[in-house]
């Protein structure tokens, strides 16, 4: 062994173009933010930001009490909701399925064209917001519960199909050798050697997208697609804030209620 | 071994739920349950008929898009949606990370853990569009509403996941450090974040991705971005333009779930 | 009548990566042949060659004077379904019941909606429950698969592979993911089987003395080609350097009798 002194006495964890290269990379970055802060900002009235603590004083002692006899009339649209939330999940589950098995590679009937479709479906499906095909629904069919239910279930398509393809993407290949070796055809080999794999993945995707669903549909009614949403958007035009305050408090009852049903029904069957 | 005529001919799958009576009340219950919430749908169907050649109307639309008529206005609301998810994400992120700290059970102080966690749970119960309301109402319209309600929505969403991630960390490291001597900041910077570190980088990302999405929204309640622009063409029936913009959204969320995708595959 | 001639048989992956080169084998009714050779030499595509779930490049598949490789679609699931497969991680499906994994090897005897509703014939329910009990694991019909253990893991392989009423059985490592014993106890199962139905049988297998133990004939592979083709006796030293390479075979068997006895004392 050396002399202690022998040793170099400085030690670092990246060499310097290293550090260089990685201080650039952090300032433009900075730099990029700030500009889109000012970007962002160009046109926000300051004087409204500066105000918010009041007005936020004000609307809270508004709320404050929620007008509690308001509840009778929120029965109905409460149960809208979680029927707009339960349908909509169920329709989309259904069209989800078949969306699944064509995009994913393995089950896919055409790589070149088929393939392709089905995943366009799942991407315009996801960067579409409920909200945003509410508004459409409502505008081609009317409003009331059924635009809800399809629009839930338009944007569940894609959610769904999405973690269902990669789960039949990821199954176990030998399995699927050993129902293929017995001379299955290949429906019973989705049958048997597909779906048993898949259901896990399957059961657990539909209950954790009703969850999100139950919270979604809560505010399609602002677009008058039916459910607690159009009395909130009532309370709000009239600046009626204690029924608003109320309609909070029920909207947070509801997804705690829809939590502890989906953490149970998690547990039953997977 | 018995002969062969002496087995059983008949099989049936063992139900996944054995006692019968609860068995079929649950089936009973989801009868109930349908009929009930079919029986509550109301349709107009004189008014879904009366849709449909406005459906049809749409769906040209989207066949045929305008991009032209609309484009400066687009162009704005892109930009405002962009600059606001960035924005907010940089703002969600930085913040999440005091609060997931303080949510994780392995390393904040009791009364600390339940402030953290009750806030992160009233975040995430309300849907962003509720929360843009309230944000409208104190900040006024524009983007800084938008910001404020996206950052708030990543704090809820990220500071979850990164105390799940934090809580899952190998103790032994955590108490090793401790071992040494080394401070809260320094047990924080040695033992934790090498672990989380790359979690963190990814469910940003992603948390950047979904953001975007949400800003699309967020506008028809009156907080900034494309969904202004949106609403404002669904409004005035210009469904050309309404599906032009669509298909822009469309495309940016491809384009931003691609490159996140090829970021995270790099830092894995 | 060979049950099964193989002629010429190749399989390229490319030009570089030759699988199989140039195999011909004829398996004989009621044979079992032990198919040994380093990992890589091609045992397992050689084996999944001759029911398709490779395909081979060039050369014959004869199974019952049939040549396999020019069947495609419903025809190829019919001859799929006299050759049972017996798999290495045994395959099976998880998450159902013994009793429909006994069950799928039916399926290509009977219509989707009898599969799809586990509506099977009487006789064939008849059937899978005198295979479970032949394999020891009556009892265990109703339960799921995964909450067996490696061996009767493996037995429900093979009851599924005997309800496909088969002609031929491909074995692929039976006991690779199997403890030394239960590997022996799989492998007697195997060859009491074969024996009291005498089918024909192609068991890859890494393992030389096992081999030795329950197969009348051996395959020596390497690199795809066939360097050996003889009785268990015939493998000597000089042989299994031509197998598997240059290697000291005198002391690995010495310390595995060494090893066979401290067994046998425990």
């Amino acid at each position: 062994m050396l002399n202690i002194n022998d040793y170099p006495q400085q030690w670092e964890k990246h060499s310097r173009t290293q550090r260089l290269l990685s201080w650039l990379a952090w300032l433009s970055f900075v730099v990029l933010c700030v500009f889109c802060w000012q970007q962002m900002n160009h046109q926000t009235l300051w004087y409204f930001v500066t105000d918010a603590p009041n007005q936020f004083a004000d609307i809270s002692s508004r709320m404050w009490p929620p007008r509690w006899s308001y509840m009778e009339r929120l029965w109905q649209p409460l149960w809208d909701t979680i029927n707009i939330a339960t349908l909509g999940t169920a329709l989309g589950v259904v069209m989800a399925i078949p969306v699944a098995f064509l995009a994913a590679r393995n089950t896919t009937p055409s790589q070149l064209l088929v393939r392709p479709i089905a995943l366009f479906v799942i991407a315009a499906s996801r960067s579409i917001n409920s909200l945003i095909w509410a508004l459409l629904l409502v505008a081609i069919m009317g409003p009331g519960l059924l635009a809800g239910i399809i629009a839930i279930a338009l944007r569940s398509i894609g959610f769904v199909a999405k973690l269902m393809y990669e789960a039949i993407e990821e199954i176990n290949t030998t399995q699927v050798s050993a129902i293929t070796a017995t001379g299955a055809s290949p429906m019973q080999i989705l049958d048997y050697a597909v779906v048993p794999q898949i259901m896990p993945t399957f059961i657990g995707t539909t209950i954790f997208r009703w969850d999100i669903n139950i919270r979604e549909s809560t505010v399609l009614g602002l677009v008058g697609a039916g459910g607690i949403g159009l009395r909130l958007n009532e309370s709000l035009a009239t600046l009626a804030w204690p029924q608003v305050s109320l309609i909070f408090i029920s909207i947070l009852a509801t997804v705690v209620f829809s939590e502890w049903v989906s953490a149970r029904c998690r547990k039953a069957f997977i | 071994m018995q002969s062969a005529s002496d087995y059983p001919t008949t099989w049936r799958k063992p139900p996944l739920i054995s006692t019968p009576s609860i068995r079929y009340g649950l089936w009973l219950l989801a009868a109930v349950y349908l009929f009930f919430a079919f029986d509550s749908v109301e349709v107009n169907w004189q008014r879904v008929w009366e849709g449909g050649e406005r459906g049809w109307r749409f769906v040209q639309a989207f066949l045929n898009p305008d991009f032209t008529s609309r484009w400066s206005n687009i162009v704005d609301g892109i930009y405002e949606s962009l600059t606001m998810t960035l924005c907010a994400t940089v703002a969600g992120v930085i913040l999440s990370i005091p609060f997931g700290l303080g949510s994780a059970r392995n390393l904040a102080p009791t009364p600390v853990y339940l402030f953290c966690r009750s806030f992160i749970a009233i975040a995430r119960s309300f849907q962003e569009i509720i929360i843009a309301i309230l944000c409208v109402a104190l900040f006024g319209f524009g983007a800084f509403a938008g910001f404020v309600t996206l950052t708030f929505a990543t704090i809820g969403f990220l500071a979850k996941l990164f105390a799940e991630e934090i809580e899952e960390i190998d103790p032994a490291s955590l108490t090793a450090m401790r071992a040494t001597g080394a401070n809260w900041l320094q047990q924080v910077n040695y033992a934790v974040q090498p672990q989380v570190m790359p979690r963190l980088i990814g469910l940003s990302l992603y948390r950047l991705d979904i953001n975007f999405r949400e800003s699309a929204v967020i506008g028809i309640v009156g907080a900034g971005g494309i969904g202004a622009t949106l609403n404002t063409a669904m409004d005035r029936y210009e469904y050309d333009s309404a599906a032009a913009i669509l298909l822009v959204i469309i495309l940016l969320v491809m384009l931003a779930e691609f490159a996140s995708g090829q970021i995270r595959k790099r830092i894995h | 009548m060979a049950t099964l001639q193989l002629k010429n048989l190749s399989m390229h992956y490319s030009a570089k990566d030759k699988a199989l080169t140039d195999v011909t084998i004829d398996v004989q009714a009621g044979e079992i042949v032990g198919l040994i050779g380093p990992s890589g030499a091609g045992k397992s595509t050689l084996i999944r060659c001759i029911n398709r779930l490779n395909n081979p490049t060039n050369g014959q598949v004869l199974f019952k004077e049939q040549d396999l490789t020019k069947l495609g679609g419903q025809s190829l699931r019919k001859a799929r379904r006299k050759i049972a497969m017996i798999f290495q991680e045994y395959a099976l499906i998880e998450r159902l019941t013994v009793m429909e994994n006994v069950l799928s090897g039916r399926l290509g005897y009977v219509p989707f909606w009898r599969s799809l509703l586990r509506k099977y014939p009487e006789q064939d329910i008849q059937q899978a429950y005198a295979l479970l009990d032949r394999v020891g694991l009556l009892e265990h019909a109703d339960k799921r698969v995964d909450a067996l253990s490696g061996g009767q893991r493996q037995r429900v392989g093979i009851a599924r592979a005997l309800a496909q009423d088969p002609e031929l059985l491909l074995i692929d490592e039976p006991t690779a993911a199997l403890d030394p014993r239960t590997a022996r106890q799989v492998m007697r199962l195997i060859s009491e089987i074969c024996s009291e139905r005498g089918l024909p049988a192609i068991i890859n297998i890494h393992d030389v003395n096992l081999a030795k133990m329950f197969v009348k004939r051996i395959i020596g592979l390497q690199q795809g080609v066939v360097v050996f083709d003889g009785k268990p006796q015939q493998l000597d030293d000089s042989v299994l350097t031509l197998i598997y390479g240059e290697e000291d075979w005198n002391q690995t068997e010495q310390q595995e009798q060494e090893l066979e006895t401290l067994r046998e004392i425990a």
